[in-house]
Formats: structure tokens, C-alpha cells, sequence
């Protein structure tokens, strides 16, 4: 017993945090990695619907996105409560789709042009009337593959 | 003799406060996104002379929504839970008479000679009204394809002892290698011409 009381009792040797540091890089470099920074803000009210069927959409690079949704409050007072489509940055109507889905497929280099894919973010509120003007747009300029973004989850949520 | 060479060491006591303060902030910008959705084509615009070709009006399952979210499913008012089971119905049924080029061999529906001939045959048309709420919407479409999926799936699972989903699945990773996608693109295409996906959608009535 002697040989283990030794030590003075009642005072614990301290926790070396001497690797604390690398720990917490590590994580830094993680979240460094995985971080996608918004290169747009939504200004629209945008509560998708919820699927269960949904296919994950690969590659970010063949993606153009197009948020509809009614505005967010600070905007309510310019642009009513109306659904509206947003396109980069700002509200669109229906018939600036065509020439922005244009643009955006002209960015991108020559072998994916004709492999992209329309997001279509679209508020869970919001009518079908815009939705349909916007899929008329897209098939006038022949940017046929769609993909009706939602969260995962129990369709029949959708209809609370 | 003085001390000289060795520098005075550099205190990285704060090197913790200042990686936390850069975890913090990546912390609070990452939005993992997780994108995913219904993968829909949309009809080319037709604007040729061609006579379409006339379709029975057995084959076709005509689906209407109208603005308060009501469903006429072949003129029945349904509701959107049975929507699934009604489709796989339709799209299983196989009503062509045996001998016949229609015939469905591994159809297992009720074969009634009222309803679809053949999988290949039946169309679904969805119709919808202008102010239709859009979550309506998304969820007759999911169940629509949930009732492809569950029938496709029945059928990979009868040839090819795995889920076409799972199939379809691998063959989007990134990760799969060429050879391996070879295989998968030929089963996965030969399920689709089991139960292609006819999927016709009018554009939207105005209003009442």
C-alpha cells in the first residue's frame, strides 16, 4: 500500500491540452473542406416540399438553379406577397428564364453544355401557374432536364 | 558568457483561441447542402406537322388536380394516399389476350381488357390547375414514381436479384468504375423498356 500512497492525495495531475490545438485543426481543416460558401442569397421564402422517391444530384457544376417562392418580409413591401422567381440575384418574371438559363449554359465549357440540369427550388406555397409558365421558358430554349428539388421525407407531409 | 543563438521561444498558447475562433467561423458559414429531387424530362417543343399517333383511351391514366387539391383519378374522386396502388394497377395490369404482340408475360394485374394492354402501352397524363398549391403537386408526382419504382423494382428484382433503385443508385456514384457501369447501364436500360416511364403533362387550365 505504501508503494501507491506515495504521492501526495487530494491533488490530480492537470490534463495536458498540450494537443488541443491539433484537435481543433483538424476539425478547422474538415469544415474548411466541406464548406460551400452561398454565392447567392434567397430572397424568397423557400420551404420545399418533402419526397421519398428523390435522386441526388451529382456534380455541382451541371446545376443552374431558380428559386420561386413568395418574397421574405424586408421585400414583401416592394415586390407584394405574390410568388416570384428568383434569378441570381433578383426577381424575374416568367419570360427572363429563357435568356438567363442561356447565359448560364454559355458559361459553362462546352462538353457539359448539353448535360445540365434546371433546379427548380420552388416554395411548397407556391402556385402551379408559375411553376408551369416556368417549364413552358425551358422548353422553348430546349433545357429539358428538370429536377423538382426537395427535402427528404413522407410526400404526404406536403399536404398539411 | 552570455546567451546567444537560440531564439526566445514564441509563445503558442493562443495558437488554440485562434484555430477556435477560425473553427467557429467555418462552423457557422458550411451549409451542408443536400440536394436532391424528382428527376423530371420535359417534352420537346413539337412544332412538326406529324399526326400524333391515336392512343386508346384504355391506356391512358388520366389524372386531374384541381385548385384545392382534389384528385380525379380516371374520373373517380380519389384520395391521394391510393394514388399509388391505383397506378401500379394500371401500369401492371396487362390486358392484351395471350397470343396477341401486346401480351404483358410478367404482368401480374388483373388483366382487364378495360385497363392498359401493356406497360409499354400505358401513358399516365397528369393535368393540373394554375393555382394547384405546388406541394400537391410534388406529391403526385413522387407517387407516380413510386409506383414505377415499385414495379421496376419487382421486375429487377425478379431478373437481376437487386432493387432497380440500388441500381440506379450505384450507377450515379462517382466511385463506380467504368466496367461495372457498363453492366448496370444494360440491366438498368432493359428494366426501363419493361416499364418506361409515359408520362404526359397538359399545360395548366386557367382557373375554375
Amino acid at each position: 500500500m505504501s508503494k501507491f500512497s506515495k504521492k501526495k492525495d487530494g491533488d490530480v495531475p492537470a490534463v495536458s491540452t498540450a494537443s488541443l490545438p491539433d484537435i481543433v485543426f483538424m476539425l478547422l481543416f474538415f469544415f474548411m473542406t466541406v464548406t460551400v460558401m452561398k454565392d447567392t442569397s434567397v430572397k424568397v421564402k423557400n420551404e420545399l416540399p418533402k419526397a421519398s422517391e428523390t435522386k441526388k444530384l451529382e456534380k455541382k457544376d451541371r446545376v443552374i438553379t431558380i428559386y420561386v417562392g413568395s418574397p421574405t418580409e424586408e421585400y414583401q413591401k416592394v415586390f407584394g406577397k405574390e410568388a416570384k422567381i428568383q434569378l441570381n440575384d433578383k426577381f424575374s418574371s416568367p419570360s427572363e428564364v429563357g435568356p438567363y438559363i442561356l447565359q448560364e449554359r454559355a458559361k459553362k465549357s462546352e462538353d457539359i453544355q448539353n448535360v445540365l440540369t434546371t433546379s427548380l427550388k420552388v416554395d411548397r406555397d407556391a402556385n402551379m401557374g408559375i411553376v408551369s409558365d416556368i417549364k413552358e421558358e425551358l422548353r422553348k430554349v430546349n433545357a429539358l432536364k428538370i429536377n423538382y428539388t426537395t427535402y427528404e421525407g413522407i410526400a404526404f407531409d406536403n399536404l398539411k | 558568457m552570455p546567451r546567444r543563438g537560440a531564439p526566445p521561444e514564441v509563445n503558442a498558447g493562443s495558437m488554440a483561441d485562434i484555430a477556435f475562433l477560425l473553427l467557429i467561423f467555418f462552423l457557422v458559414t458550411t451549409t451542408i447542402e443536400t440536394d436532391a429531387g424528382l428527376d423530371r424530362m420535359l417534352p420537346p417543343i413539337d412544332d412538326s406537322e406529324v399526326v400524333p399517333p391515336v392512343i386508346k383511351e384504355k391506356n391512358i391514366f388520366a389524372v386531374t388536380i384541381n385548385k384545392s387539391g382534389q384528385l380525379l383519378v380516371e374520373e373517380e374522386l380519389t384520395d391521394i394516399t391510393k394514388l399509388k396502388d391505383k397506378a401500379i394497377a394500371f401500369l401492371d395490369n396487362g390486358g392484351a389476350a395471350n397470343g396477341t404482340p401486346e401480351f404483358c408475360s410478367f404482368c401480374k394485374g388483373k388483366r382487364d381488357v378495360k385497363s392498359s394492354d401493356n406497360p409499354t402501352k400505358a401513358i399516365i397524363s397528369l393535368k393540373n390547375d394554375r393555382e394547384t398549391k405546388y406541394g400537391v403537386y410534388i406529391t403526385v408526382q413522387n407517387e407516380i414514381v413510386a409506383a414505377y419504382n415499385e414495379l421496376r423494382n419487382r421486375e429487377a428484382q425478379r431478373l437481376y436479384k437487386r432493387d432497380f433503385t440500388d441500381m440506379e443508385e450505384e450507377y450515379s456514384n462517382p466511385e463506380t468504375s467504368d466496367e461495372t457501369k457498363e453492366v448496370l447501364k444494360k440491366k438498368i436500360k432493359n428494366i426501363q423498356t419493361l416499364f418506361p416511364q409515359k408520362f404526359s403533362e397538359a399545360e395548366t387550365s386557367d382557373g375554375n
